[in-house]
């Protein structure tokens, strides 16, 4: 009798914990004493190390000699590089880019280019390359109060898939009557850490630019009534989404006795600021306008293409790839040649380094 | 000394069940042949009914029912009245109040918190319905109305979550979702929405006496079973006529930490610290968002809260044009 509920109480109680993450834990303070602003990495769910392609071959130094939109026809966007340096590229294009097991008529360089006239955009995927190339000199070029001059390329995002893993589109309208009914919440979702919060959080911050500030900056109630609970709940539910995209929690930025305030804030809450904005221009100016590319298979539920998020690049750890900068050996993506460089904003402070996420010891190999 | 951690009752009583005493011909009788259970006994009295149902008693049992059906077949309806579904996802689900656009609509349409409003109204009917009916039995029975009154202080956070303050607010969006983890998001919205609850002195109060009560009831109960064997359960009696139970319990505290509570004090201790949990709780909810918006600041302003030394970043939104980017 006794074992009995002893062996009852045991297996309920490791059912009560199952909800809770065992195992040793790495703690860093990140913030003033007593403030919690602790980074706390569970040592057995530390993401792996991502792989990182090499480059090609060493990049020769560029000797004037022909460019590549003499060599060939039809360059809109690279023309401006050595013949040598482009060819580069579309091999590393060709690496991080297009599917392994393509099938044989649209493996390698077949995957975007008609081999019987390279220059022809007759297949869609050359289109969206273009403006991808696009996008990503505009991010290195324009964005380094996100990306700093670690800045990013295509493998970023794509390692080695035609389509990134990690994406968003519009979710399916919900229902009108009870009957399915969820107000896009209240499923168990990992994107908004398994929370009842609403998950769809992206259209409204992400293409539009609905204000995600919901917390007061004033003491007392001055006018009407500011942000809903439910408002809030939407920026409840984006901010899960950060934590889980770059495996932080919330002190990684804010100071949790007043999530509003910057005064407290880290110098971290200020990069994503950038990314905010920087995500909300690729998807606005570089993916949605040419959701008239794409077949029907590539575009979401709601017929608009998948658009990217914080996860897209940084896949689970604060910094995309550990913080490896694949920029520095393919310079041609790094913006357009001979451009003015833009007005940079600075960080107002410098950044101090937190808790390495990612285990050197664990590399993933595709 | 095993006898004292144990949790089941220890006693029980057989005979002939207790009718209660005789009641007036303007009530309606105590229905039901008694019955005894031997589990029941073991976490109270064995003796099950007779029972008082009565107008009042009835009419919130079946509003309560019918608010619960509607919450129930709200959540079975969103996953298409798949019942494994329901199961599964039973934490999750939720019947949400109306969306801001509403405000204090009367019946926004079902399916946009128009459930909602209905459910929360027989909710609130049938929790006032049987605060009359506590209060009238009590009164019926020659009692006090202590547990009418502890129980109107928990009806007052429960209005004031979901009639007062968003009336007050004008937007019954501001009101808790039904619904396990949904009201638990709503918690922490609420939270971050206002700058922190925690700073929030009602909310300190409503904490500390909740705390408090758990305390006292825990020092209580293991005082009074711990003097049993002196006859120490004759709790009420022993305000007038100490006896050694009483006595013993006294000195063990005034020993341990040199005040003790008498056998009186300790029931007015213990009812208005329950009391005072939810009191100040709903003042404190009250206030957020009518009065006060932000708790942090409001500390800090009233020297309540420490300031932090600025961490120097700036906020990029109020930075000039080229940090635009």
């Amino acid at each position: 009798m006794k074992n009995k509920i002893l062996t009852i109480a045991t297996i309920g109680f490791s059912l009560l914990l199952s909800g809770c993450q065992f195992g040793p834990k790495v703690t860093q303070q990140n913030g003033p004493r007593g403030s919690g602003m602790n980074q706390i990495v569970d040592k057995d769910d530390v993401v792996p190390a991502a792989y990182i392609p090499p480059p090609p071959y060493p990049l020769e130094p560029d000797n004037g000699g022909p460019r590549a939109g003499e060599t060939y026809q039809n360059l809109k966007v690279l023309g401006d590089l050595s013949t040598d340096e482009f060819n580069r590229l579309m091999l590393s294009l060709n690496d991080w880019v297009v599917p392994k097991n393509a099938s044989e008529e649209r493996a390698g360089c077949n995957y975007c280019h008609n081999p019987e006239n390279m220059a022809s955009d007759e297949i869609y995927t050359k289109g969206v390359a273009r403006q991808m190339l696009v996008m990503t000199r505009n991010i290195n070029a324009n964005w380094k109060s996100h990306v700093k001059n670690t800045g990013v390329t295509c493998y970023t995002c794509h390692r080695g898939n035609a389509i990134p893993q990690y994406y968003w589109s519009n979710p399916v309208a919900d229902s009108s009557t009870i009957r399915g009914k969820k107000h896009y919440q209240n499923t168990p979702d990992k994107t908004v850490g398994y929370a009842s919060l609403p998950s769809n959080i992206y259209e409204p911050y992400f293409a539009r630019a609905v204000d995600i500030r919901v917390g007061s900056t004033d003491a007392y109630r001055v006018k009407e009534a500011g942000a809903s609970i439910r408002t809030t709940e939407h920026t409840y539910g984006l901010m899960m989404r950060f934590s889980g995209a770059l495996g932080v929690n919330c002190g990684y930025c804010h100071n949790g006795n007043n999530f509003a305030g910057w005064k407290s804030a880290t110098p971290q809450r200020a990069v994503a600021w950038y990314g905010i904005r920087m995500v909300r221009q690729a998807n606005n100016e570089h993916i949605t306008p040419i959701a008239g590319l794409f077949p029907a298979k590539r575009l979401g539920p709601k017929g608009d293409p998948f658009k990217i998020n914080c996860m897209t690049c940084h896949q689970g750890v604060n910094k995309p790839l550990g913080g490896v900068s694949m920029l520095k050996d393919h310079p041609a993506l790094a913006g357009v040649r001979g451009a003015p460089q833009p007005l940079q904003a600075q960080p107002a402070v410098p950044i101090k380094p937190v808790a390495s996420l990612v285990s050197p010891e664990k590399v993933a190999r595709p | 000394m095993a006898t004292y951690q144990n949790i089941f009752t220890q006693v029980q009583l057989r005979g002939h069940p207790e009718m209660g005493v005789p009641i007036g011909r303007e009530h309606s009788p105590r229905v039901g042949k008694p019955w005894f259970s031997y589990l029941m006994g073991k976490i109270g009295n064995a003796q099950v009914g007779p029972i008082y149902l009565g107008t009042l008693g009835v009419t919130s049992a079946v509003f309560f029912l019918i608010g619960f059906e509607i919450i129930g077949l709200n959540m079975l309806a969103s996953v298409n009245w798949d019942p494994v579904q329901f199961v599964r996802q039973l934490f999750w689900l939720a019947l949400e109040p109306p969306g801001p656009q509403y405000g204090l609509k009367i019946l926004p349409p079902l399916a946009e918190g128009g459930w909602f409003l209905i459910a929360g109204f027989f909710l609130t009917a049938s929790a006032l319905l049987w605060w009359l009916r506590t209060y009238r039995r009590a009164r019926a029975l020659g009692l006090g109305t202590h547990v009418a009154w502890a129980f109107a202080s928990a009806i007052w956070l429960f209005l004031v979550l979901g009639f007062i303050r968003p009336v007050m607010m004008g937007s019954w969006n501001e009101a808790v979702p039904y619904g396990i983890f949904p009201h638990l998001d709503w918690t922490a919205a609420f939270s971050l929405r206002y700058g922190n609850l925690f700073y929030n002195p009602f909310h300190a109060l409503s904490i500390a006496f909740l705390y408090g009560s758990a305390l006292l009831f825990a020092m209580h109960g293991a005082t009074i079973l711990a003097v049993g064997r002196y006859g120490g359960e004759r709790e009420l009696e022993q305000i007038t006529d100490r006896g050694t139970a009483s006595e013993r319990a006294a000195l063990f505290w005034r020993w341990t930490m040199g005040f003790n509570a008498s056998m009186e004090s300790i029931h007015r201790w213990a009812w208005w610290f329950a009391v005072l949990t939810t009191l100040t709780g709903g003042i404190g909810i009250l206030l957020t968002g009518t009065v006060v918006d932000n708790w942090y600041l409001w500390a800090v302003d009233h020297k309540f809260a420490a300031v932090y030394p600025p961490t120097g970043v700036i906020d990029p939104s109020t930075l000039p044009v080229g940090g635009a980017q």
